[in-house]
């Protein structure tokens, strides 16, 4: 199949599934990009999400990023508007309808059923980028002084990838 | 009845430019800062309800956000308006940074210094996940959910589609029974 449909058609179905925003589809785009289309391999994937967590600007440019490494120019354009599109469309027409729903059960309960799905696949990028970054004991630590760090206090991230990139180059990661 | 100023094309443009380009790794908390605090779009009971919704529908959080704002002031061309204020800076920026990475990528030093940012970008991943899973506390029988579609890719391998069809109904039906019972 032409690259560029199948980049359009892949991440447009992603767009609708991506419960929990662009992290929550990570696995997805990594299950595609490495291990089913042979795009890229592991740590390249671990590279581009890096350098998109150290671009300022929505988490959804992964998506930019993996059309650019796939197909230049038509490839990133691609994927950006697959990824953003079809969800963008839904809530532009859901926006009226959540209102009209507010406070009942039916609400409460797809909420209830989703988030922790979400939340699975949120914390499933995380230990995918982290499989990737495979760095031995030395990253493994950086990844939860990180947790912690971020969990304890409301630091910009920015300085945290910062460091992240000195202790890299000092070959401690 | 409340007030409500207009905003224009260009003001919802700029905006989510700024909005965009001030926040690292998700930009949602200064989106709020500056729609409710700087400028007064929203008020802070609007923003809370829309993120509700925001969080809720499928895709990128911020993105929808910027189509909710953009097409309740605008309509439909506001909500493009937005859309392309948020997306087109980072975009670029990205792309310029793609191409240094397919330029440089293989050198040793820049090798090293992803490893590092890797590592770290995985933490604050990690940590927006445990961040999101501290309100799944008051429903504690959810967290299997949680736990079983993270084994299920991680582990398995198993295809997104698949398994979000296969767990959602699961999840929402032990949701409805345990959690929202019927008045």
């Amino acid at each position: 199949m032409n690259v560029l449909a199948d980049i359009v058609l892949q991440f447009g179905m992603l767009s609708l599934v991506a419960f929990g925003g662009a992290g929550a589809v990570l696995p997805e785009m990594h299950r595609l990009a490495v291990e089913t289309r042979h795009w890229m391999d592991d740590a390249t994937f671990a590279h581009l999400v890096a350098i998109s967590q150290a671009t300022p600007g929505p988490n959804a440019i992964i998506a930019t990023l993996i059309g650019w490494h796939v197909a230049g120019w038509s490839g990133a354009l691609a994927a950006t508007a697959a990824l953003c599109g079809p969800s963008s469309l839904l809530i532009f027409f859901f926006m009226g309808l959540w209102e009209k729903i507010r406070g009942t059960r039916w609400r409460l309960v797809i909420q209830a059923g989703i988030a922790p799905l979400a939340i699975g696949l949120v914390l499933a990028s995380g230990c995918i980028i982290t499989r990737g970054a495979d760095g031995g004991w030395g990253a493994y630590a950086l990844t939860a002084a990180t947790v912690l760090v971020a969990l304890n206090s409301r630091l910009n991230p920015l300085w945290l990838i910062g460091a992240g990139a000195l202790l890299g180059l000092a070959g401690i990661a | 009845m409340e007030q409500r100023h207009e905003v224009s094309h260009s003001e919802l443009f700029w905006g989510f430019c700024r909005i965009a380009l001030s926040g690292f790794g998700g930009v949602m908390s200064w989106a709020r800062r500056a729609m409710v605090e700087e400028r007064g779009w929203l008020s802070s009971e609007e923003f809370t309800s829309l993120f509700g919704l925001c969080q809720f529908m499928p895709g990128p959080n911020i993105v929808n956000m910027s189509v909710c704002v953009g097409s309740r002031f605008q309509g439909a061309s506001g909500a493009v308006v937005s859309l392309l204020g948020l997306l087109s800076a980072p975009c670029l920026l990205i792309i310029a940074l793609g191409a240094l990475y397919g330029r440089f990528g293989a050198l040793p030093a820049v090798q090293a210094m992803l490893r590092g940012v890797a590592s770290v970008a995985a933490g604050l991943i990690l940590a927006m996940g445990l961040r999101m899973a501290a309100d799944l506390f008051k429903r504690p029988l959810m967290l299997i959910f949680s736990a079983a579609i993270l084994g299920e890719v991680v582990f398995l391998h198993w295809p997104l589609l698949a398994v979000m069809f296969g767990l959602a109904p699961v999840s929402m039906w032990v949701a409805a029974r345990r959690y929202c019972k019927a008045p």
